[in-house]
């Protein structure tokens, strides 16, 4: 069922298509950079400060993606012993954690010129905190923990009880009253963003979807180089 | 023109600092993935040095092993 995701072929794609991945991400995100510094305009009320929208954002969406993705892959792992998910879902929180903190600290330098502060107990704010805390336990547990089954026990429990806060980080500006506007870009109902920022903002998540796609594969062949390392001693 | 760019009408500190952050989160993140990566292929190279005739003839099966030490060969160039 799952000969897709064996390691192996894996390896073999992964090796041969990272340069391309990279020679990609970068020219996304030179085309994504130009637009969102230079060719998009300023908004009316926040002026040039909401050029940080098109770092800020991307990075929330993808770090909350990949934490979904993560407690997905675990689960399936849990219920299918199936190890190689486990690793595949070990090489995706390196880049997830990172994009969290770039959301955490972006926003916070977006919320000084527009709040006044540089911190505030908001609910999206804590509960992206939260997911950072969530993010890691994830890493530090495959790090603390050398016992194979324990650890993949232990780090699907985290990835599961992290992905509540999910729903929770995405619904927190309709459920309580925060500093965060609502959405403005909406996948089932009609986008109120201008189509001149909104090509910008989706030129760079496709950079930042791209790099986070490119620390991924090369993770997760140096955890199946470590595997190898192992097999060889065995020989 | 320049100015403009640079100040962003006194928003240009807190533009620039975002984006300054994020690029140089992007770099540290792929200097240390990249970094562990050369480490544990460098390892395999080193251990497959070390192994005798026989075991270099079973190891040399798998396609994974065969890639890794290409890959390095390659890295190398």
């Amino acid at each position: 069922m799952f000969k897709i995701f064996e390691p192996n072929k894996i390896f073999l794609i992964n090796s041969k298509t990272s340069k391309y991945i990279l020679f990609l991400f970068i020219t996304v995100l030179t085309i994504g950079l130009v637009e969102a510094l230079f060719l998009s305009p300023e908004d009316y009320i926040q002026s040039h400060s909401v050029r940080i929208m098109y770092v800020h954002v991307p990075s929330a969406w993808i770090s909350l993606g990949i934490f979904s993705l993560i407690a997905l892959l675990s689960i399936v792992s849990f219920i299918f012993k199936n190890k190689n998910f486990s690793i595949i879902a070990k090489s995706l929180a390196p880049s997830g954690f990172v994009f969290n903190i770039i959301a955490l600290v972006t926003g916070s330098i977006w919320g000084k010129p527009t709040w006044g502060t540089w911190w505030a107990w908001d609910a999206r704010i804590t509960s992206m905190l939260i997911l950072l805390l969530f993010y890691a336990m994830y890493i530090l547990a495959w790090r603390i923990f050398d016992k194979n089954e324990k650890v993949i026990k232990i780090t699907s429990v985290i990835a599961i009880l992290g992905v509540i806060n999910v729903p929770i980080i995405k619904f927190s500006v309709d459920w309580w009253s925060t500093l965060h506007q609502d959405s403005s870009v909406n996948i089932l109902s009609e986008s109120t963003i201008h189509s001149s920022m909104l090509v910008p903002l989706l030129l760079m998540t496709a950079a930042f979807s791209l790099f986070s796609l490119l620390i991924f594969l090369m993770k997760y062949n140096t955890e199946l180089i470590k595997i190898k390392n192992k097999g060889l001693d065995r020989l | 023109m320049i100015n403009e760019i640079i100040f962003m009408k006194g928003y240009g500190f807190y533009v620039w600092s975002a984006f300054s952050f994020t690029l140089i989160s992007f770099a540290t993140l792929y200097i240390l993935i990249k970094t562990n990566l050369v480490k544990e292929q460098n390892k395999f190279v080193t251990k497959f040095g070390l192994l005798d005739k026989e075991k270099v003839k079973v190891a040399q099966i798998q396609s994974t092993h065969r890639e890794i030490l290409a890959n390095k060969i390659s890295s190398k160039v």
